[in-house]
This record gives structure tokens, C-alpha cells and sequence, in this order.
């Protein structure tokens, strides 16, 4: 298998500071490649570096196989969704899509057939002699991809295109352009600050922090098996314990938290005995009032109150040490009568929450 | 509302005797003055005799012509430098230095005219700064007049009027979107077409009322072409000059005035039109 992008051992300093220490990811043909990160974390010095704006300290691109250090910009065959789009309001849509084509000095025939032809696989036919300032956030947005699309880039670079489009709207383009993906079948590199548009759109998503990645996999690896405790908080909610190993096998650990619960939980790695622990737990995994109690950690809890957000909803509770949890309140009408204020037990099955040895 | 009406003329008024008493009324004086003339008989009548003389005598509209002409060239010269300039201080310097380098622009504006032109008549002159050090290090064995030339004249309205063309360029081009250039590069143009296709439609407004300005600014200029142009290089401002002070004939002088205001309106207006501008979207 031919990777499209494959990035070795890249460093990128600016004096003291080191944006990207020392990454290293292929992308396979035709996949999805998203690069998730908090602001700060060196995605965007990364994704100017495969595009050509930045050129990396040390280290290798290779785009199908070539490599690509000392390649300017526009002698590359990537192309970048710019963040704010970066349309060109002197021109109209045509003009914008055909602009790429005209500087490899393509005849006009064949750029007005191919511009037509990608505006119509955006689903924007006819909207050529349009001017950039009369589409909506979603238009704009398609046109931007489409200018690159014409050119038949091996790798498309987004930075965090749909940051500018209310949330609506980036609910639907999110499952557009994983559909758009799909159908023009090109690889997509994707950098965000959001984990539902990495999740939902990605074949595999990396994860970075601090210019290092922590950890590439598939979404659900991601959310079920978080390699690291930044992760682990960062991808989806998470609860947080810390505390002390007291018994520990293989399989299982169990583990003392400061206010004093005893939970027998996963460990991720080895947790010897006497180490202190953070133990992570998603709201999802804590089970209301549980049935059947045998294996599962069963604790109480007050309600403090109730964030109801349809199929997303949450208790936020706290415990006898009044610190706050989330848990989450499945909405099948069965847990109606919970106010503020009451007190309910929850339980959690060990399998569900996985432990980390503590970071200094 | 009768009171905010009186606040809106007390405030209004100084604005308005400004225009009506330095502005108005001397133009009226002088368009009135610009018809008028002697006959034969030596009264003063209404006629179009300054109007005609100016076409019927070839030194006079060819003055103006040459005039005109020097005026779009410098106007040009002056667009070709201030892009550089203006696009190295509004993308590529840093915040301080842009600063710095915007006051450097400015500094030699606080000193007048006059003084600016005798200072390049001291560097040029015959017996000037630069052919002292010429002569010193031997690059030439007899002193050479650079002044009283149309090239020195030139030089000399282009570094006058720079300012008033880098200022506009690069107030408009802070606007432009870095990510704009970026985009144009990412999509496969190199530094020429990025100019010709992003920087210079963009900066189209800037452009256009810097060098409106420019141009009127050279056109009306007196000081620079009279002292460093010489005998030879006759200007227009310098032909009313003549009827007013020289020729004591402010009637032809007032008719000259009104030509300069009328045809480089002209001149504009067409430049507006074959650019497809509108005067009010490059004020605004």
C-alpha cells in the first residue's frame, strides 16, 4: 500500500520554543486523517509545514513517495482549506476555482468544463458568475474546496475549516464532507481543536499535545482505550480520581482514592503497588441505581442538578467530599423522578474505567 | 427641533465661511475676471479672448500638454516605488519597525518645501556635495551639473509626492488578508502573478486616490520644477505665474487657472472611467 503523506522524525523550532518535536505519521491513499490538538499544541505549524510555508528543522515529507524539503508552495501537490477560507473577493466563484487551473496554464475550454463539473459535485451547480460576498457560510466553505479539489491535489490539507460556521451548520458539513471525501476519494489531512468533527469524520486520528502526538488510532480506539491520560480528558468527558494502587495483578488494580472509595478498576500498564494513580471513568459508564449490584464499584451520590441536553443529557453530581461528577442520564423516561437534591447511588462496572500511573 | 438646529448652524457655519469666503468667492472673482477683457478701444469688455489665446498660441497649450505628461510620468514613477515600500512596511516589517519606519516617511514633511529642494541643490550642484566626493575618489575628473534638467526635475516632484501615495497603499494593504497570498501561492502562483491577480486589485482604491493626489500634487507644483527644472523646463503653474506677476494681465492668468482646473479634472475623470472606478468608492 502506497502511503500519499508520510512524515518522519519532523522538528520545528522558532528560536527557544519547539512547535513540533519530533513527529511521525503515514497517511494511506484515499483515507481520512485528522490531527486533533488544543490550541497551542503545534497542528497548524505542522500542516504549514506539509503545504510548504514553513520549512521544518529537521526531518522528512514524502508526498507519494517524493520528497518534499525545499519545494515551494506552489511547485507542491498539496493543497490548503484555509481556516477563514481565504476565497478571493476580487473574483467570482469561477474565477476562484479556475484559478489554480490558469497558472498551470490549462486552455479555457477545459477549465470552464472542469470548473462546472466540481461545482456541481459540491453541489453548487450554476453558481459560477456568483460573487464570493453573495453565498452563505456553508457556500463559501464548499467553494473553497472545491478550488482545491479541481486540481486534483494527492493530499488536501483542512485547517479547521469549519471553525467560522455556526453549529448547525458544521453539523451538516461535517457529514457532507465525509461524504465528499468519500465520493472524490482523495486523502484528507484535517487538523481541529474539535473531537466530535475528528471523531466522526476520520479514518484515524492523532492526537497532539505539546508538539508530540499522543497517540494515533481509530476513533473508537481513541474514546475505548486512551493510550495516555491527556487522551484520555481530552477526547470526550471524563471523570477524574486520584488516589493509591493498593492491590494490583495483571488485569486488575484496586485503587484507594483520597476521599476514601475503593474502586477495582483496568490499568493501563503497570501500576505497582503503593504508586499513586489517576482513574479516569466516562459519564457513561456509571450506571443509575443499578439492578444487578455483583462486580460493578457502587458509590452514592447527591444530585446538585440536571444539564438536560436531549440524548446528551448529564446529572452533575457531587460526592460526599463534594467534588463534582458527571454522569450521564440516559433519557428512556425510567430516571424522571431524579431532582436536585436526591441522593442516588451509581455503580460502574470495572471494565469501564481505566488507570493511568500519576503524572509528576 | 429648533434648538438642535441652532447648535447644528453655530457649528456648521465656521465650515461654511470658510468655503464661501476663501474658497467660492475668489474662484467666482476670478471666472468672472477670466471673461473679461480690452478691446481696442482699451474698455474692459466680456469676451472669450483668454480662452482662445490659449489654444491659438502653441507655447501655451503645449506647456500644458508637457506638463501633463510629466505629471503621469512621475505619477507612474511614484507607483512603482511606493508598492514595494508600502507592502515592506504593512506585511514584512515588524510592529515597531513599522513605526519607525512610517515617522522615517513623514520626517522630512515636517521640514517646507523650499528647504527640502535647496537641500538637493546642494548635493547636486555643480560645485555640490555628491561631485565633491565624485571628484575625490576619482570617478570623474571634471564636475558635472546634474541640476536644471528634466530627469532632476523629475526626481525631485517624485520625492515630494511619495508620501501622499505610500500612506493610502499602506493603510489598504494592512487590510489585505495574509491568508489571501498564501492561498494564491498554495494554488500554484508564483510572486509576479500573486502582484498582478491578489496585491494590486486589492489595493485598487489605495492606488487610485494616491495617485490622484499625486497627480494633482505635480500638476500644481511650482517650487520643485521652477528651481531644480531651470530655464528650459517650463511648467504650467509657472505660465500663470508670468500672466499674474510678470505680464500684470490677471485676466489671461485667471483664464490659465481655470483651464488647469478644468482640464485636470479631465484627466482624472477619464482615468477614473477607462479604470471603471467611481470617485465615491475610492473617497469612501
Amino acid at each position: 500500500m502506497i502511503n500519499d503523506l508520510s512524515i518522519t522524525d519532523m522538528v520545528k523550532r522558532f528560536g527557544d520554543f519547539t512547535a513540533v518535536d519530533g513527529v511521525s505519521f503515514d497517511v494511506p491513499a484515499g483515507s481520512f486523517f485528522s490531527i486533533l490538538g488544543p490550541s497551542g499544541c503545534g497542528k497548524t505549524t505542522l500542516l504549514r509545514m506539509i503545504a510548504g510555508f514553513e520549512e521544518p528543522t529537521s526531518g522528512d515529507i514524502e508526498i507519494r513517495g517524493g520528497s518534499m524539503l525545499g519545494v515551494p508552495p506552489n511547485k507542491r501537490p498539496v493543497n490548503l482549506v484555509f481556516q477563514h477560507l481565504a476565497l478571493f473577493p476580487m473574483m467570482n466563484v469561477a474565477e476562484n476555482i479556475a484559478f489554480g487551473l490558469k497558472r498551470r496554464g490549462v486552455d479555457v475550454p477545459t477549465i470552464t468544463k472542469k470548473t462546472e463539473t466540481i461545482l456541481e459535485r459540491v453541489g453548487l451547480p450554476g453558481y459560477g458568475t456568483k460573487q464570493i460576498n453573495q453565498l452563505s457560510g456553508g457556500q463559501k466553505q464548499r467553494v473553497a474546496i472545491a478550488r482545491c479539489l479541481v486540481l486534483e491535489p494527492s493530499v488536501l490539507l483542512l485547517d479547521e475549516p469549519l471553525g467560522a460556521l455556526d453549529l448547525k451548520l458544521r453539523e451538516q458539513m461535517k457529514v457532507e464532507l465525509k461524504k465528499l471525501q468519500a465520493k472524490v476519494g482523495t486523502t484528507f489531512v484535517y487538523i481541529t481543536h474539535d473531537q466530535s468533527e475528528a471523531l466522526v469524520m476520520s479514518d484515524r486520528v492523532a492526537v497532539m499535545n505539546k508538539g508530540r502526538f499522543e497517540q494515533v488510532g481509530i476513533p473508537q480506539e481513541l474514546y475505548g482505550k486512551p493510550a495516555t491520560p491527556f487522551v484520555a480528558q481530552f477526547v470526550g468527558d471524563n471523570n477524574k480520581w486520584s488516589g493509591k494502587v493498593v492491590e494490583s495483578d495483571l488485569e486488575k488494580v484496586r485503587i484507594e482514592t483520597d476521599e476514601g472509595y475503593s474502586f477495582l478498576t483496568k490499568p493501563h500498564g503497570a501500576c505497582s503497588c503503593g504508586e499513586r494513580a489517576d482513574l479516569f471513568l466516562r459519564p457513561e459508564a456509571m450506571l443509575i441505581e443499578p439492578k444487578d449490584r455483583s462486580g460493578l464499584n457502587v458509590f452514592e451520590v447527591s444530585v446538585k442538578s440536571i444539564l438536560f441536553d436531549g440524548a446528551n443529557s448529564h446529572l452533575l453530581t457531587t460526592t460526599r467530599e463534594d467534588n463534582e461528577l458527571i454522569v450521564s442520564l440516559p433519557q428512556n423516561h425510567r430516571f424522571d423522578h431524579i431532582e436536585p437534591g436526591d441522593d442516588i447511588a451509581v455503580g460502574w462496572h470495572p471494565d469501564s474505567g481505566i488507570c493511568f500511573g500519576a503524572e509528576e | 427641533m429648533p434648538r438642535s438646529r441652532m447648535v447644528f448652524w453655530i457649528f456648521f457655519a465656521p465650515v461654511i465661511m470658510w468655503l464661501m469666503l476663501l474658497i467660492v468667492l475668489p474662484l467666482c472673482d476670478l471666472l468672472t475676471m477670466s471673461f473679461r477683457g480690452e478691446n481696442d478701444y482699451g474698455d474692459m469688455v466680456w469676451t472669450l479672448q483668454n480662452y482662445i489665446n490659449f489654444f491659438d498660441e502653441p507655447i501655451y497649450w503645449l506647456t500644458f500638454v508637457r506638463t501633463c505628461l510629466y505629471a503621469v510620468v512621475t505619477t507612474v514613477i511614484v507607483f512603482l516605488l511606493s508598492m514595494p515600500v508600502s507592502f515592506y512596511i504593512a506585511k514584512l516589517a515588524r510592529a515597531r519597525v513599522q513605526g519607525a519606519l512610517m515617522i522615517m516617511l513623514l520626517l522630512p514633511f515636517w521640514v517646507s518645501e523650499l528647504v527640502r529642494i535647496y537641500g538637493w541643490m546642494i548635493l547636486l550642484r555643480e560645485s555640490g556635495v555628491l561631485n565633491f566626493f565624485m571628484l575625490k575618489i576619482g570617478l570623474i575628473n571634471k564636475p558635472i551639473e546634474m541640476l536644471y534638467n528634466d530627469a532632476t526635475m523629475i526626481m525631485g516632484l517624485v520625492y515630494t509626492s511619495m508620501l501622499f501615495m505610500v500612506v493610502p497603499l499602506v493603510s489598504v494593504m494592512e487590510s489585505l488578508d495574509d491568508s489571501l497570498i498564501e492561498a494564491a501561492h498554495d494554488l500554484g502562483a508564483g510572486q509576479w502573478t500573486i502582484w498582478r491577480t491578489i496585491i494590486i486589485p486589492h489595493c485598487k482604491p489605495g492606488i487610485t486616490s494616491g495617485s490622484i493626489v499625486v497627480f494633482m500634487l505635480v500638476l500644481g507644483n511650482y517650487l520643485t520644477p521652477n528651481l531644480m527644472g531651470g530655464k528650459n523646463s517650463l511648467w504650467f503653474t509657472e505660465q500663470i505665474y508670468n500672466q499674474f506677476i510678470a505680464s500684470f494681465n490677471w485676466n489671461q492668468g485667471s483664464a490659465f487657472g481655470f483651464l488647469l482646473l478644468v482640464l485636470s479634472s479631465l484627466i482624472i475623470w477619464s482615468g477614473l472611467k477607462l479604470t471603471r472606478q467611481k470617485l465615491g468608492e475610492v473617497a469612501s
